[in-house]
């Protein structure tokens, strides 16, 4: 998994576009001088969106070149961070969480709806390019599990039905509404509140 | 000096040492795979834990800083759990092929399983199989059987200043390698083999030839640049198998070249086994009775004046005193050690690299004209790079190469020389200013038509910046052949004015001049100017010089001889012989010694002992063996002008210098990478 | 049960506007110059004082870190850096601090980088909360519009610039001083100790990191007096906490309460109540995946605070309640962890590199039974292999599951093993 021959890696010449390169001097002024390495992940970030949302070999070597890094140092932290995706991915990167909070709460279902649904299994992508299948580990919305990310949302309280109707939106052009898929704003306890309730009726009310 | 306690023994040790190192100055062993004194601190492998007092944890010795009233245990249960609890896993996923692996009998797992392992597998799991990687002709892998302790990583980067090395992946998935599949871009990539404690790295041309315990050791010096690198030679009957480091830490370290350590192959190729004589423009098969008799023949008919002697860069001193001795014997002074007619003066710090190489250690401003220390000398180029690294400030005059380490260009063009010394820069005052500035002069930038000029200049900088001073001095001159600073010593240069050197015996041989032309292994000069000269050829190699040569001496390799070289730091040092010639060819000073007695000038010398006496009668550094003698300052080189000739590189190809290298195959392959390397680039 | 006024964060579930002009009415930025003209010796000491210790999962005390720092500010710069990098399997209190409580954290962020001498502060959120970020980052241009950061915080001549990096999927990332490489634009390997970040950390640095919660009480804390929060809870186990509460729980849910409620009162309280009610209950891990699981027999009595929990070899953690009804397969929920450490294992040391894979494998084994019973054993002797022997503490974190695994529920694993025997034979 580690090496991959170049026709793999894409190595076709890449460059920031200008959007880019003004988001790119935002992030390298973060840092202080000297210390440009310091936006090796940003700067990767932004290769990988603008490339599709992956990192081909030339994205890499571009980066390592803006920061003025050896190339293995960017291939290095290219391979070691799991967002960085090293071949080409779908239009919408599915990614589910399998972890114990999920797993307690019926991830199992939800990734049966995505294979289902999709019909491909865990690191793969869909004959039309639009769905990649990731199995990620916990994401941190643990109390709102079973959850999955789809690019840059988090869909939560998840079950069989709301996964596949999630994606058919998905499939279909639409946007589905990313958060907790039952009656729930965050992370409260879904039968009613047990603690800020004069808070919270305040706020409503304000409202 | 803090005092520690270690096994319960008071023991005082120095301060700044880390735990592992006071414990070795203990004499306490502690394991260990990724630490290395010599590079970095990586604290991986775990293997160094030792228990420190109070902490209920093991502690790594190898990054751990000794601290006054520090209470150390390295033999306690909780130890042994640990090195064994860290060996067991460091096992797990190594393959059990040590009966074919070549870095069996010298492998540092196996060395420590046996002293810290367990005796059985408790793993049932299937074990881990990695890919191989491509690290270029010299360093073969074998990635499953990598332990991730990083050293041909922090070597890569820290030492050899190539960061193409790194670990990709993460976890158990984590593989060493350089992702993107290329050869090393390092004249150092050899070193990886020796550091790399399992068989991951192992060197590719040496690779399923030879058992470690099967081969015989010799201890000797290396030939193939003018450091005079400590070598050791590993030699299985009359064939040499391998070239390895010995640690001298004034001279190499425990480094050397990939030129030193894997030209060894050309050393079995295209060799010189038998004398030759030409008849009708046809080198035909000899005796040596033959050969003498025709080359004592025409040395005795010729007059002295129509007679020169040219040496190479890989003679020894033995060889070069006695072909002296003959040729002056004979009223012949037409001699020169220096094929690329380099300038020199007298005293000899117009010569050597006075600072010693440790010098380099001290240097905090360093100036290289016209040199490429990574060809010309790429050891002593890691030893730049290491003080540039703590802090010196390096500038170049001269061409721009990639030295692995930044500097200030200041000027392509060598009038810089003259320039610093008229107008003060803003680098010269640098020089000024600093404790112990430095000049690196190159052999490259000597050996021009106006290299008097430079050395004189360079001398007068050199002065002017306080380069030379009663305590220091950083005058150096980067010779590239080892025989060179020998040759110097020994005087093998034209005696007086009207005697003729490289430059003038080329000339005069191009007029017809010359008629009988010795060359003791040269062959780096152009053979198509020595005219109607009669060649005698004494050397190793069939390269340039036999195929010009009407008679040829088959004579002795470096690894073949016992034989003495002076580095170019000006240290006398004692190769000694690996292997015997092949076929007939003979130890280099005694065939000169049987010439002279056929020529009826016998030189008055019998044995080795008595060559080197004669030796240190000409100069007595000769007697200071393994040492530094102090060079004193004085007058050279000429106040000349610098001209406005461009500069040409002395070293075109790295990796081919000499005939050694030249007639070797996997020098030949280096070239062949180096070379699509450039074009892949350009 | 903690009542609403001694609640810290309380927009916790986001009701009401969480941007400046709904956190100015929470109380957020209220005298914050004043708070900096008390200097910098009286905010550490009031932090000591409060008894608060790091929310991150080691429960170190954070005044006494602060305290760790250079007192003056010499050559190098202080930095702080805040460990937003939340992803302890269970953990998802941080995620709502800057989603609804974003200012609290970059005030106290002042508070603290001031009393360090730091004049920037990282906040290193971790890549997935992509939707986190565009909060927090809003907040952040929010402040520095109100110059409440930035050239002259709040008015007190102190410089202080907040700057957000975003992590890439890197567990390890969490721990401080992978997250300081990481920062530094290298693969999130944890750096050997010493040098400790307050000596030698962000570019060699002194730097002190802090978790997000940590540094979001900080003003709430000195606005309300060490005293308050050193009232609530148990010594040495003070203050209030956000516990999220997960698993086979009729409502999951996240709520601050105070510190030492008894686990079952947690449980019962705010998250409905064990699913099938306490009897059904099975097991709990009662702060993130790193910390032993309980047997219920344990869960019955334990208060959720730093002492009770390791009396009975477990941890506070990052106060992360998984909760497993007896419906649970216990060995499956272990070695699902084992996978995650296997996965996150950064590959730097020899023990957690080849111990997580070898310790998944054994488990993955153990899921069905594949195995001997005396591999139980081996099992737990290579989790004390890795244990106490790695450069950081995903070792540790990586043994103590297994550990608390066969500790309790040997016997299940032990009956798993000789059905899958029996089954064989048959």
């Amino acid at each position: 998994m580690n090496k991959v021959i170049d026709g793999e890696m894409g190595l076709d010449s890449f460059s920031f576009s200008s959007q880019n390169k003004d988001l790119a001097e935002v992030e390298i002024a973060k840092y202080p001088e000297g210390r440009k390495a310091s936006a090796v992940m940003p700067l990767l970030e932004l290769a990988q969106r603008q490339n599709g949302g992956w990192l081909s070999r030339a994205a890499m070597d571009y980066v390592a070149e803006t920061l003025d890094m050896p190339f293995i140092k960017v291939y290095e932290v290219a391979t070691f961070y799991t967002m960085y995706n090293l071949k080409k991915v779908g239009k919408f990167h599915v990614q589910v969480c399998t972890n114990l909070p999920c797993w307690l709460r019926g991830s199992d279902q939800v990734v049966d709806a995505c294979k289902n649904q999709l019909n491909i299994s865990f690191g793969e992508t869909s004959e039309d390019a639009m769905f990649t299948l990731t199995e990620v580990e916990c994401l941190g919305a643990c109390v709102n599990a079973p959850m999955m990310q789809v690019n840059d949302d988090y869909y939560e309280d998840l079950n069989e039905v709301s996964t596949k109707s999630i994606l058919s939106e998905l499939a279909s052009g639409n946007s589905p509404k990313p958060g907790s898929q039952i009656d729930r704003k965050s992370c409260e306890p879904i039968g009613g509140l047990t603690s800020l309730i004069q808070q919270s009726k305040e706020a409503i009310e304000s409202k | 000096m803090p005092s520690i306690k270690i096994n319960g023994r008071d023991i005082e040790v120095e301060e700044g040492l880390t735990v592992l190192q006071a414990c070795e100055e203990a004499g306490v062993e502690i394991p260990r795979f990724c630490y290395h004194e010599r590079l970095s601190i990586a604290g991986n492998c775990r293997m160094c834990l030792v228990e420190m007092e109070p902490s209920p944890k093991p502690i790594a010795s190898c990054a751990m800083p000794i601290n006054d009233g520090m209470v150390i245990h390295t033999d306690t249960d909780l130890v042994k759990k640990a090195r064994e609890g860290v060996m067991e896993f460091l096992l797990i996923n190594h393959p059990l092929d040590c009966p074919i692996c070549d870095q069996g009998g010298e492998c540092d797992l196996q060395d420590q399983a046996m002293g810290y392992g367990l005796d059985k597998s408790r793993f049932l799991e299937s074990k881990r199989a990695v890919k191989n990687k491509y690290l270029g002709p010299l360093v073969s892998t074998i990635m499953t059987r990598c332990i991730h302790c990083t050293r041909c990583i922090r070597f890569a980067q820290e030492i050899a200043g190539v960061p193409e090395l790194g670990a990709t992946g993460r976890g158990e998935n984590m593989e060493v390698g350089t992702y993107v599949e290329k050869a090393l871009s390092s004249e150092l990539s050899g070193n990886l083999v020796d550091l790399c404690p399992v068989g991951a790295l192992t060197s590719k041309p040496y690779e399923f030839k030879a058992r470690s315990w099967e081969l015989v050791k010799t201890q000797s010096i290396d030939v193939f640049d003018a450091m005079g690198s400590n070598i050791r030679i590993d030699s299985r009957g009359s064939e040499v198998m391998r070239v390895l480091p010995r640690i001298n830490n004034s001279i190499n370290e425990e480094w050397i070249s990939d030129k030193t350590r894997h030209a060894c192959d050309g050393l079995g190729r295209q060799r010189l086994d038998r004398p030759y004589v030409r008849r009708n423009g046809k080198l035909e098969e000899e005796s040596w009775d033959g050969v003498l008799s025709v080359i004592a023949e025409k040395m005795i008919n010729t007059s002295p004046k129509r007679m020169a002697a040219i040496a190479g860069d890989l003679v020894d001193c033995e060889s070069l005193v006695s072909l002296k001795d003959l040729m002056q014997t004979l009223g012949c002074n037409n001699l020169d050690c220096r094929q690329d007619s380099g300038a020199f003066g007298n005293p000899r710090s117009s010569y050597i690299f006075n600072s010693g190489i440790k010098g380099i250690d001290r240097a905090d401003v360093i100036l290289l004209i016209g040199c490429n220390p990574r060809w010309e000398a790429p050891v002593l180029n890691a030893r730049i790079r290491k003080q540039y690294l703590n802090g010196a400030i390096i500038g170049v005059i001269g061409p721009e190469f990639d030295l692995t380490f930044p500097f200030e260009h200041l000027s392509p063009d060598l009038k810089e020389i003259k320039n610093m010394l008229e107008h003060p820069s803003e680098f010269s005052d640098k020089l000024a200013k600093a404790r112990r500035p430095m000049l690196v002069l190159g052999s490259g930038a000597l050996a021009r038509e106006d290299g008097e000029a430079i050395l004189g200049a360079a001398r007068d900088l050199a002065e002017r910046v306080n380069i030379v001073n009663s305590e220091w001095n950083g005058f150096n001159v980067l010779q590239r052949a080892a025989s060179r600073v020998g040759g110097l010593d020994l005087g093998f240069v034209p005696k007086t004015n009207k005697d003729l050197g490289t430059r003038e015996i080329l000339r005069a041989a191009e007029k017809k001049e010359i008629d009988v032309i010795y060359l003791l292994g040269s062959d780096e000069i152009e053979m198509d100017r020595l005219g109607d000269a009669f060649v005698i050829y004494q050397g190793h190699h069939g390269d340039a010089g036999a195929h010009r040569a009407d008679a040829i001496l088959p004579g002795a390799a470096y690894t073949e001889k016992n034989g003495t070289y002076v580095n170019l730091e000006g240290r006398c040092q004692r190769a000694l012989r690996a292997v015997f010639p092949p076929g007939e060819a003979k130890e280099d000073w005694a065939i000169i010694r049987a010439l002279s007695e056929r020529i009826g000038k016998k030189l008055p010398f019998d044995n080795l002992l008595q060559v080197r006496e004669r030796m240190s009668e000409v100069n007595p550094i000769f007697s200071n063996v393994n040492k530094i003698s102090e060079a004193s300052w004085g007058e050279f080189g000429s106040r000349g002008e610098i001209k406005d000739s461009e500069f040409i590189q002395p070293i075109e190809n790295f990796y081919m210098t000499d005939v050694i290298s030249r007639a070797s195959a996997t020098m030949a392959e280096c070239t062949e990478v180096a070379l699509a390397k450039k074009e892949k680039a350009a | 049960m903690l009542k609403d006024n001694d609640r810290i964060f309380t927009n916790l579930y986001g009701h009401s506007e969480r941007f400046l002009s709904g956190a100015r009415l929470r109380g957020d930025w209220e005298g914050t110059g004043n708070l900096i003209k008390k200097g910098k010796e009286s905010i550490i000491n009031e932090i000591k004082e409060s008894g608060l210790r790091g929310r991150g999962g080691a429960g170190f005390s954070t005044g006494l870190k602060w305290s760790f720092m250079p007192k003056d500010v010499g050559e190098r710069p202080h930095y702080l850096v805040i460990n937003a990098d939340e992803g302890e399997p269970g953990t998802c209190k941080d995620r709502e601090i800057m989603r609804h409580e974003p200012h609290k954290l970059l005030e106290g962020c002042l508070l603290a980088g001031f009393a360090m001498g730091a004049h920037v502060a990282y906040i290193y959120v971790r890549g997935e909360f992509y939707r986190e970020i565009e909060v927090l980052q809003h907040a952040i241009n929010e402040a520095y519009d109100a110059d409440l950061i930035g050239d002259n915080a709040c008015n007190s001549g102190w410089k202080f610039d907040v700057y957000v990096h975003r992590g890439s999927g890197a567990y390890i990332c969490g721990e401080e001083t992978a997250l300081i490489e990481s920062l530094e634009g290298k693969k999130g390997q944890p750096r050997l100790k010493p040098p400790f970040p307050a000596n030698a950390g962000l570019y060699g640095c002194p730097t002190t990191v802090n978790n997000v919660e940590s540094i979001a009480v900080v003003p709430e804390i000195l606005r309300r007096g060490a005293s308050w929060f050193s009232g609530l809870g148990r010594p040495n186990n003070t203050g209030t906490k956000l516990f999220n509460i997960s698993g086979h729980v009729e409502q999951p849910c996240t709520v601050e309460e105070e510190m030492s409620i008894p686990l079952r009162e947690l449980i019962e309280k705010h998250a409905g109540g064990v699913r099938g009610g306490w009897n059904n209950l099975l097991a709990v891990i009662p702060g993130g995946a790193s910390v032993p699981v309980l047997p219920r027999k344990l869960c019955d009595n334990v208060l959720m605070d730093f002492d009770s929990l390791a009396e009975v070899k477990s941890g506070l953690g990052t106060a992360a309640v998984m909760v497993m009804d007896k419906s649970t397969d216990i060995v499956a929920a272990i070695a699902r962890l084992s996978a995650f450490y296997k996965h996150e294992s950064c590959g730097q040391c020899t023990p957690c590199r080849e111990g997580t894979g070898w310790m998944y494998r054994m488990m993955e084994r153990m899921v069905t039974g594949d195995a001997k019973i005396e591999e139980i054993d081996l099992l737990e002797e290579v989790t004390k292999q890795v244990e106490g022997h790695t450069i950081c503490a995903l070792g540790d974190a990586a043994a103590w599951p297994i550990q608390g695994l066969i500790r309790h529920f040997r016997p299940e694993m032990e009956d798993r093993i000789s059905q899958f025997k029996s089954t064989k034979v048959a």
